[in-house]
């Protein structure tokens, strides 16, 4: 603020001693506000960017013990100590230019995933808590969530034995199991299709990295993203029977099928049996009709 | 921030553009290059090397110190961290861990004992841009700059307090240019060195000591740390001064020299007590009959 009084003050009379105070007081007061309204518009434009970078991409995963986006924006004070302490040298900030709020860190699952150190260094360097502390156990991480996203390009799906990501996966047999799935393509095969469980998931991402296909099929994704959530009021007959120990509606009556005598129905287990005596010269059925056809075909020519 | 305190009244000397140009040289004859650059080197060196104690661990694998300027660990047990960075995390709601805390506490002890600003002139990367711009622009005798009041990084503080609780995020670390600047060299700058090249055309184009000056709210924080500090710059012999205006010239903070150089009839102390003067020891250097000194208060 710049200001008219110089050397040669004191011989100024009263009256322009007061003229001048009153300019002065203007003029301050213009100052004033024309610095405020700077700084508020500012405010408003980095106020509103900052929002704005919250919205992280979805490959974007944040170390493990990180707090929820929001949360995390307020608490990372980019120091990087999370990255020097990653023994595996997969952790980096982000630099300005890149479509991540500037400065604060994170991994790409597909170029390095997290190899969930049992110590987690990284939360432990953290000062602020950005990584929360709280997180002792690694298996407890929720980086993001796997999920098997592209399900026609998985060979899988496709008949073929893989089981890359549930061969790497840290939680193996909890975070990813293989369910065994009738093959419809060749009708007699089975596919083993690798399926993820939301409650032992960290998200590190090997399976990620270990895909095979060109684009990975399974990715892992933020939590958000990837869960969805029944509504409250839900209740499950099955889940609530186990609950309460019993049927809280009218108990199930067992199925009866309608069949000849000795002759038995398993609906999840091995389907229908033929009494002992029959089954001992029984021919195996095949899976293909016509093989049924030329049986037939051969005990007419007969 | 009262603009009509008898100190602020006093008005930045004008200084002729051949004596601009020419600031130092009195001083280089009398006491040497060295002599006349003894505080500016040992700022740059003490500047440049805890670049270098940073950048040891990344580059040649000795690990000394980790981290950046934001929040450090020394030797893995010295915790250091910005107290300016830790306060608009606090604002935002967050509560640092124990050892975040006593970095902060060990940091702010020690700028409320050495000035404050002793950060913006000491370890401060920027300032080697601000610095290197005003002495271009004394070089190339460029008067032109736009004025603005001095005391807008003040209201630049204030904003950067206040948006932490209104977006609940640490706002400024998304622009800080000191942050920017020294997180940049030790962790990747990406498309960083253009704000450090703007700051620099800025203060050599624009406005004079524009950045630091003016604007910056980092260095407008430590200034709140210096009123007390026991390490300040005193104009002990001012019955020597012969009016050279080096001093003027060279000085980051003009203002704050008139007071304690030129109030004795007023009955002003020959210390400069005044929080926004960064201890750099420029006016100790470039003048050639010795009026300054670093004293204790």
């Amino acid at each position: 603020m710049s200001n008219k009084q110089g050397r040669g003050d004191t011989a100024l009379t009263g009256t322009s001693i007061e003229k001048k105070a009153t300019l002065n007081r203007r003029k301050f007061l213009g100052n004033t506000l024309k610095t405020a309204c700077g700084a508020g518009l500012l405010g408003l434009g980095m106020g509103t960017y900052s929002r704005q970078v919250e919205s992280t991409p979805a490959w974007v995963i944040r170390p493990p013990g990180a707090l929820p986006e929001p949360d995390f924006s307020g608490a990372c004070i980019r120091c990087g100590l999370c990255v020097r302490d990653c023994p595996y040298d997969m952790l980096r900030l982000a630099e300005l230019g890149e479509p991540v709020s500037f400065g604060t860190p994170y991994f790409i699952a597909r170029d390095k995933p997290c190899e969930m150190c049992e110590d987690i260094p990284c939360a432990a360097a953290c000062p602020t808590n950005a990584l929360s502390h709280e997180l002792d156990v690694i298996e407890d991480a929720r980086m993001g969530l796997a999920v098997l996203i592209d399900q026609e390009e998985c060979i899988a799906f496709q008949g073929l034995r893989c089981e890359v990501c549930f061969n790497v996966c840290p939680v193996q047999g909890d975070a990813i199991t293989i369910e065994m799935q009738h093959n419809r393509r060749s009708g007699k095969h089975a596919m083993f299709i690798p399926v993820v469980h939301s409650d032992a998931c960290t998200g590190c991402g090997k399976c990620e990295k270990a895909c095979i296909l060109d684009e990975a099929a399974i990715k892992v994704l933020p939590m958000e993203l990837a869960k969805g959530l029944v509504g409250e009021h839900y209740r499950f007959g099955w889940k609530q029977k186990k609950v309460a120990g019993r049927s809280l509606v009218t108990p199930d009556v067992e199925h009866q099928y309608n069949l000849p005598e000795g002759v038995t129905y398993d609906y999840n287990k091995g389907g229908l049996s033929l009494p002992p005596e029959v089954e001992a010269d029984a021919t195996p059925y095949s899976s293909n009709p016509l093989d049924s056809l030329k049986r037939l075909q051969e005990q007419e020519n007969k | 921030m009262t603009v009509n305190t008898e100190k602020a009244s006093i008005k930045e000397k004008k200084v002729p553009k051949q004596r601009a140009q020419a600031a130092g040289q009195q001083a280089i004859e009398k006491k040497g290059w060295l002599g006349a650059h003894k505080w500016l080197i040992l700022r740059r060196i003490s500047q440049l090397s805890i670049l270098a104690l940073f950048l040891a661990g990344p580059l040649w694998g000795v690990w000394i110190v980790k981290g950046n300027m934001a929040s450090s660990l020394t030797l893995d047990i010295l915790p250091l961290s910005d107290p300016y960075v830790m306060l608009q995390a606090l604002m935002s709601g967050n509560l640092p861990t124990q050892a975040g805390l006593i970095g902060a506490i060990i940091v702010l002890a020690f700028y409320l004992l050495v000035g404050g600003r002793v950060y913006c002139s000491w370890m401060c990367p920027v300032n080697i841009v601000t610095d290197a711009a005003g002495w271009m622009r004394r070089k190339l005798g460029l008067k032109v700059s736009s004025h603005f009041a001095r005391s807008t990084r003040y209201w630049l503080l204030g904003l950067t307090l206040i948006l932490p609780p209104i977006t609940g995020a640490i706002v400024w670390e998304l622009f800080n240019p000191v942050s920017l600047m020294f997180r940049g060299i030790i962790f990747g700058m990406g498309w960083a060195w253009m704000v450090i090249i703007a700051i620099f055309l800025f203060d050599l184009f624009v406005s004079q000591r524009g950045w630091c000056g003016h604007l910056c709210p980092v260095g407008a924080f430590y200034s709140l740390l210096a009123a007390k500090s026991l390490l300040r710059v005193s104009a002990v012999n001012r019955d020597q001064c012969d009016d050279c205006n080096d001093c003027f010239v060279v000085c980051p903070e003009p203002k704050v020299i008139r007071p304690a150089l030129k109030g004795a009839e007023q009955g002003l102390s020959p210390l400069i007590d005044e929080i926004n003067c960064t201890n750099c020891g420029r006016c100790i250097d470039i003048c050639d009959v010795n009026v300054f000194e670093f004293t204790k208060r």
